[in-house]
């Protein structure tokens, strides 16, 4: 049963499990505001993280305004840039990324792609979004407390996080906590579903190893995210005890302006051991579902089958795994037992031959393929370069005698922007130009797209190449102000200039992007069914977009992997997945 | 959970034994772990992220226990009780302890009766797991009351370390939150069962799902785990 041979290729198995009986909405709310189908809800995911996201966005307009021309804007004073630095890092990852890569893209694309009707848990997954939303609210209500956010840094790092001194240390650093535990619980119910949809909910003839590789990616993101953020909800119970309560998890004995506090016997290094320990998986969380959206990318556009489809999977398997036994290299500097460092430079040097491994399988696959240069595959090519990048970047920063200089300089800023930041986002863009028309119906414009495109890419380039440059020169991130330095050249200033002028025009440019999104709604070129032309099962539904229950009456049933592109002896140079085999002639399986 | 297995399933292959059934089930299509229903297998992967969240309290209680400068109090004297003016050293956890083992005892004849659609006694054993349940979570508080009356508190006691009060509010609350969130599924699951939605396929209020005597098993998946994690808490707080 571990491959079907050419011999019994027109076998798929009898279904095992009676279909469940789907939820009907009655009202317009039921339908659409307070919906059970995963489709709805995907969307409302999305568009919840996207407009948080540009509050980020604008955020690092603000911090970039600041570096590029200090004492310039006087509407922005040292606590305002911590506050900047803060909510940019903590919106970018978790409320954008992990809720876009894993609510949007996962609700939407898990079920139509593994040919389910929804997700086991549809009432669960509904409540996973509102949980989300009030997270996301809770979080934008600290704009609006005594204090503001707060300006502890992306990684809340105690003691500083929650003493007087710290900008929002009065209200800030609560609300960002309940926030996040909030998210934490809102995440749980939908992850739970999107990994046991993915395990017990396939289609026939479905198997694991003719899933697409979007899926494996979300799926093994979902399993690493589920094992992560437990060490961050507990991290964070504690801090908010700390704070709340006055226990001393982490807070060691301090004096502060003379005055002993309260505080004495807590270990500050245990909440970075449990911070990092979600933290470096999260990395990952992000990373993987946008290795398996590219591979799918460039495969539909290359019209060549993933290379490799086998290792892709287990190269997921395995950075999933190791992502685990990394954290500390995030800890070098701050005071673990030396010897630390060594195994984890070790496993983090390890994470690279997995990696190089899909990088190489993403390149052969463009190898001698019938390459379409649209949008999608523009940006999942613009990825590739962006993550070598900064995947090489990591690898000398994983070295302890690299990282030391590197630490705390805008190096380590310009290395996760590259391969966390900039990549994955490439990612979204193109999987929204990729799947846009399956969603509405309608294709974006391809023009616009090429425009969005370069300004994205080129754009990306010119903010983050010069920040490699500036962190070997020395300047430190997290600086209000640097002043006059006896190691950093005048000239330095100049190029902080430049990269705040690219950031404002490519921040701008993706307004572009989003007029493309509305426009396209009503005057887009009709899409069909199929646009792209590819196996999966997402573009074989019967109407687009797909209805309530994603199949029409019949589920399909799947006879071969996702990847049949230019198969010999076949008339299209695609095959959909539920072509049986006797439909057509040519046919490959993965070697 | 609602998800009925259809008999041709079984037949149309040999079923291997040993690792390769293992291997033929997670190459096969449709499910990778065969009859086992959704709501099981999310009880599991659940069981397995909260795992991982009550090791991280736990490791985080070693962790700080072990850091402190200032002397940890010895359980022995704190958590004993007198009786009849003698001091007996652990006798509440060692009865609490009993309790919650003994309920975990009556939900596994409860899972039992259930698949063997014995409507009146799956009920009953459902109930009285329950109420284990809540006398475990009434000794809780009187514990944390007689804790409270000897100056622990949060942020200090008068025995020791301040983290002793801090890791012990803090774990055993966030187990007895477990407890008793346990209680309430255990009261709504025992009511359907007596009522026997389970039977005739009555929907669920919020799901609109139906139920099966499945629901029974996931429930005692979580009562033993929530006593698993109990018997650890037990051994690292009051035996350490």
């Amino acid at each position: 049963m571990t491959d079907t041979t050419p011999a019994d290729v027109g076998f798929a198995p009898p279904a095992e499990v009676e279909e469940v009986e789907l939820y009907h909405a009655k009202s317009w709310i039921t339908k659409y505001v307070f919906s059970q189908d995963a489709k709805v809800i995907a969307i409302q995911y999305s568009a919840t993280a996207i407009a948080v996201g540009m509050v980020g966005l604008v955020l690092s307009w603000l911090m970039r305004l600041q570096l590029g021309f200090p004492e310039t804007f006087s509407f922005i004073d040292a606590a305002d840039y911590y506050q900047f630095i803060t909510m940019h890092g903590m919106i970018m990852v978790i409320y954008l990324l992990t809720a876009l890569f894993l609510g949007g893209f996962g609700n939407y694309l898990i079920p139509l792609m593994i040919g389910a009707r929804d997700m086991v848990f549809p009432y669960m997954n509904m409540l996973s979004y509102w949980v989300y939303l009030l997270a996301v609210l809770l979080l934008m209500a600290s704009y609006f407390v005594p204090g503001g956010p707060t300006g502890a840094g992306w990684t809340l790092y105690p003691p500083q996080s929650i003493l007087p001194g710290t900008p929002g240390h009065e209200w800030g650093i609560i609300l960002m906590l309940v926030s996040l535990v909030l998210f934490i619980v809102g995440f749980t119910m939908g992850g739970l579903n999107y990994v046991v949809t993915v395990l017990q909910a396939r289609t026939r003839g479905m198997t694991l190893m003719r899933l697409p590789l979007t899926v494996w990616g979300i799926f093994i993101a979902t399993i690493l995210a589920l094992l992560a953020f437990p060490a961050l909800l507990v991290g964070g119970v504690m801090l908010l005890l700390d704070r709340v309560l006055s226990t001393s998890f982490f807070m060691p004995s301090i004096v502060l302006m003379g005055e002993s506090l309260d505080y004495g016997g807590g270990t500050p290094i245990l909440f970075q051991h449990l911070f990092w320990f979600f933290g470096h998986p999260e990395v990952y969380i992000v990373g993987l579902p946008a290795f398996g959206i590219v591979s799918d990318l460039l495969s539909v556009h290359a019209r060549r089958n993933i290379f490799g489809y086998r290792m892709m999977v287990w190269a997921l398997i395995a950075i999933g795994g190791l992502s685990f036994v990394v954290w500390a290299h995030h800890m070098y500097v701050s005071g673990m037992n030396p010897y630390f460092g060594f195994f984890f430079a070790t496993t983090t040097l390890i994470i690279a031959v997995p990696t190089a491994l899909k990088v190489y399988n993403w390149v052969l696959t463009l190898w001698r393929g019938n390459i379409r240069l649209t949008i999608p595959m523009l940006f999942a090519i613009g990825f590739i370069f962006t993550f070598i990048n900064g995947g090489i970047t990591g690898l000398f920063l994983g070295n302890v005698v690299v990282d030391v200089p590197l630490s705390d300089t805008m190096f380590v800023v310009a290395h996760f922007h590259m391969v966390m930041g900039v990549a994955p986002l490439l990612v979204i863009f193109g999987a929204i130009y990729h799947w846009y028309p399956k969603i509405t119906g309608r294709m974006l414009n391809e023009t616009l797209g090429q425009f969005h495109f370069w300004i994205t890419f080129v754009g990306a380039y010119s903010i983050f190449f010069p920040l490699h440059y500036l962190g070997f020169l020395g300047v430190p991130r997290r600086y209000y102000e640097i002043g006059e330095t006896a190691f950093i050249p005048a000239s330095a200033q100049s190029l902080n200039a430049f990269v705040t002028v690219v950031t404002l025009i490519v921040g701008f440019a993706q307004l572009v992007f989003f007029y493309n999104l509305f426009r396209s709604l009503t005057k887009g070129e009709p899409a069909g069914d199929n646009p792209w032309q590819a196996t999966t099962l997402e573009w074989q539904t019967s109407e687009t977009p797909p209805g309530h229950g994603n199949f029409g009456d019949e589920l399909p049933v799947v006879y071969r992997w996702a990847y049949d592109y230019s198969v010999p002896g076949a008339v299209d140079d695609f095959i959909p997945q539920n072509k049986a085999p006797d439909e057509t002639t040519g046919r490959s399986e993965p070697t | 959970m609602a998800e009925q297995t259809l008999t041709n399933a079984e037949d149309a292959v040999t079923t291997p034994e040993g690792w390769d059934s293992v291997v033929s089930d997670w190459s096969s299509d449709q499910r990778a772990f065969k009859n086992v229903p959704w709501g099981k297998a999310m009880m599991w992967i659940f069981l397995l992220s909260d795992t991982f969240i009550f090791s991280c309290f736990l490791l985080s209680y070693m962790t700080v226990r072990i850091s402190t400068t200032v002397p940890w109090p010895i359980p022995s004297e704190v958590f004993a009780l007198t009786i009849f003016g003698e001091s007996i050293p652990l006798i509440l956890i060692a009865i609490m302890t009993f309790i919650l083992i003994s309920s975990s005892g009556t939900m596994a004849m409860a899972v039992r009766f259930g698949y063997l659609r014995d409507r009146k006694k799956t009920t009953i054993l459902l109930i009285a797991t329950a109420l284990f349940g809540v006398s475990f979570v009434g000794m809780q508080a009187f514990e944390w009351t007689k804790l409270i009356s000897e100056g622990v508190r949060p942020w200090g006691n008068p025995m020791g370390a301040a983290q002793f009060g801090s890791t012990f509010f803090m774990i055993t609350g966030f187990h007895g939150f477990h407890v008793s969130i346990g209680v309430i599924f255990l009261f709504i699951v025992a009511r359907k069962v007596w009522r026997g939605d389970y039977e005739v396929g009555r929907k669920g209020f919020f799901t609109s799902r139906k139920g099966s005597y499945e629901m029974v098993e996931t429930m005692g998946l979580y009562w033993h785990f929530v006593d698993l994690v109990w018997v650890f808490i037990f051994a690292f707080f009051y035996l350490w």
